[in-house]
């Protein structure tokens, strides 16, 4: 076949140079200026609580005492009844939230096919909506209404379950879409069973995303205060039973101190104890980050 | 142990859709085969038919018979694990596990098969490697990751892991298509070398790699697009090349259509 040079279409691209330059530099700007209008409040925040709350942290009561026989007018005592409420009842919660939602992922992912797994799917989609507080009444109603058990901090770990369960979940299953099929396949055909190429070789090339997600789900969790103040109101004491009861939380110690904001010791202990809080979710994302990069291999 | 195959009548559908229809050869032991034919006639489908990896794809079935040493690979009672033990596959692309390091990934079909003996695996982790010519190059890093390696390097790898299994069989799947020619020559001579072991399957689009490793070459072709791809002829390499006895085989040969 040849082409007759006569019919030729010849192509002139109209020059957009310009105008392409500037639509770059006016998309840049507009890109620095979401960063800044976002980072203000979070910059914000952390300034507010830090300068507000820093000083008590470093009081040599904060992290071992709790606030047994301490008023809102007197200052003293600590944060460690909250502390260690907060990691028992998120430890649990993470405990039995983070197999579920693996497996559930796990489940979607390299299994699910047709109707069952569309319902799961669904299901998972409809708890990522549920507010805090309806999980909350939902766990009360069961818990309280319908068993007539007290209120412990095994309930609240019930309901924090339910909101971190689809966090876990939803990352899990981007994360181990993300492994490559030929990861499977290798292992496959080097005569390794499915399950053992979904323990052994899927889910550690995913480890580090789904540790992230277990991260985020326990950070939610960690700051939710609908289900405490629902099912586990505060006390000053320690409390390491979750199943008998009051067990008291940072969140809940910051609302307690908040509701006495007249006093400024008061105050200062609801800024420390609102620290403590963002410390301790930092410390676990590093932690947790950490643990994912020793599980690799290095580079 | 070498072990030769007999496929019989084979037709390989994905669902529906008849992908290969009844091929029927026998690949001797201790031999090369090469598969050879234009894109989409199904000698991946027939190749992942060998050792069952064919029914991991959603919907991928099989008729037909197909026997290691007279041992039914279909039989109903033969479990697709144990085949794929015997008959490993080397894979078009290089695919190394990510999160292992070269040794790991050397041991992981023994590992992951529950094997802990560490002298063993030192010993099988060695011999794999020296026998896909690689220990000289990785001997001292082997604690490093497997995906450090070049392309060509990596495809030795997957090769050392595919035999540190022990199987009968090794299928490759276009091994050296990502590679450059050093490394695609490298591949070939290990080919020639393993062949004393091993039975092996290889496709391949390149008719000089065809005609310099195999023993044998079956020529597939498709009759029109949405037809079955068929096995058109089968015999000694240098027949096919020299002397095929179907004009289609002489055409895609010389490059005439594909
Ligand atoms: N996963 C799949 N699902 C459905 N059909 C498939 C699938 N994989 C391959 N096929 C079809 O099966 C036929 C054979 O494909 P196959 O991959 O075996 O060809 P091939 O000879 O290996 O081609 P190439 O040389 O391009 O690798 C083609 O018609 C292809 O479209
Ligand atoms: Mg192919």
């Amino acid at each position: 076949m040849s082409v007759s040079t006569t019919s030729r279409v010849v192509v002139t691209f109209p020059d957009r140079t310009r105008a392409r330059t500037q639509r770059d530099r006016a998309a840049r700007v507009s890109m620095a200026l979401a960063f800044v209008v976002a980072v203000i409040p979070l910059a914000w925040i952390l300034v507010t609580v830090t300068t507000q709350g820093a000083q008590l942290l470093f009081s040599s009561t904060w992290w071992v005492n709790s606030q047994r026989g301490i008023n809102s007018t007197m200052v003293g005592g600590g944060a460690r009844h909250a502390i260690n409420g907060t990691l028992i009842q998120a430890g649990v919660t993470a405990l039995i939230a983070v197999p579920i939602g693996v497996l559930t992922a796990v489940y979607l992912v390299e299994f699910g096919r047709g109707r069952l797994a569309r319902a799961v799917s669904f299901m998972v989609d409809i708890l990522t909506g549920v507010p805090s507080i309806v999980a909350a009444l939902f766990v009360y109603a069961v818990w309280v209404g319908t068993f007539g058990f007290q209120r412990v901090g095994f309930a609240v770990c019930l309901a924090l379950v339910l909101l971190m369960i689809p966090v876990v979940v939803r990352t899990t299953e981007e994360m181990l879409k993300l492994v490559p099929n030929e990861l499977r396949e290798a292992s496959l055909a080097l005569g390794v069973p499915r399950w053992t190429t979904i323990v052994r070789v899927v889910l550690p090339t995913a480890l580090s995303g789904i540790v992230t997600g277990v991260l985020l789900g326990l950070a939610r969790v960690m700051g939710e205060t609908a289900p405490l103040l629902i099912l586990g109101p505060y006390t000053k004491n320690l409390a390491t039973d979750l199943f008998s009861g009051l067990m008291p939380t940072l969140p809940t110690m910051i609302n307690q101190d908040r509701s006495e904001l007249g006093q400024a010791a008061a105050v200062e202990r609801m800024w420390a104890t609102a620290l403590t809080l963002i410390v301790l979710v930092l410390v676990l994302n590093l932690a947790g980050r950490l643990v994912a990069r020793l599980g690799s291999v290095s580079r | 142990m070498a072990k030769r195959i007999d496929v019989e009548h084979l037709d390989v559908y994905y669902g529906d859709f008849l992908a290969v229809h009844d091929v029927t050869m026998t690949v001797p032991a201790r031999s090369v085969t090469a598969l050879i034919g234009p894109s989409g006639c199904g000698k991946s489908t027939v190749l992942r038919s060998l050792n069952r990896m064919h029914e991991v794809t959603r919907g991928g079935r099989v008729e037909g018979s197909i026997r290691l040493d007279g041992v039914d690979l279909y039989a109903p009672d033969m479990d697709p694990v144990l085949v794929r033990r015997m008959v490993g596959m080397v894979f078009q692309r290089p695919n190394p596990f990510p999160t292992m390091s070269i040794y790991d990934n050397v041991a992981a079909g023994l590992r992951l098969n529950g094997v802990k003996d560490k002298a063993t695996l030192d010993g099988v982790v060695e011999q794999s490697l020296k026998g896909a010519n690689l220990w000289t190059e990785v001997k001292d890093r082997l604690r490093k990751p497997g995906a450090g390696l070049s392309g060509g390097q990596q495809q030795r790898l997957c090769i050392a892991r595919a035999i540190a299994v022990q199987p009968q069989v090794l299928l490759m799947d276009e091994p050296c298509s990502a590679l450059d020619p050093i490394s695609t020559l490298a591949i070939e001579d290990l080919i020639t070398e393993l062949k004393a072991a091993y039975t092996i399957v290889i496709v391949t689009h390149n008719m000089q790699q065809a005609a310099r490793v195999s023993d044998q070459t079956a020529f597939f072709n498709l009759a029109a697009t949405g037809k079955p791809g068929e096995l058109i002829e089968v015999g000694p390499t240098s027949t096919i090349f020299s002397n095929p006895g179907v004009k289609a085989t002489e055409d895609y040969i010389e490059g005439r259509f594909g």
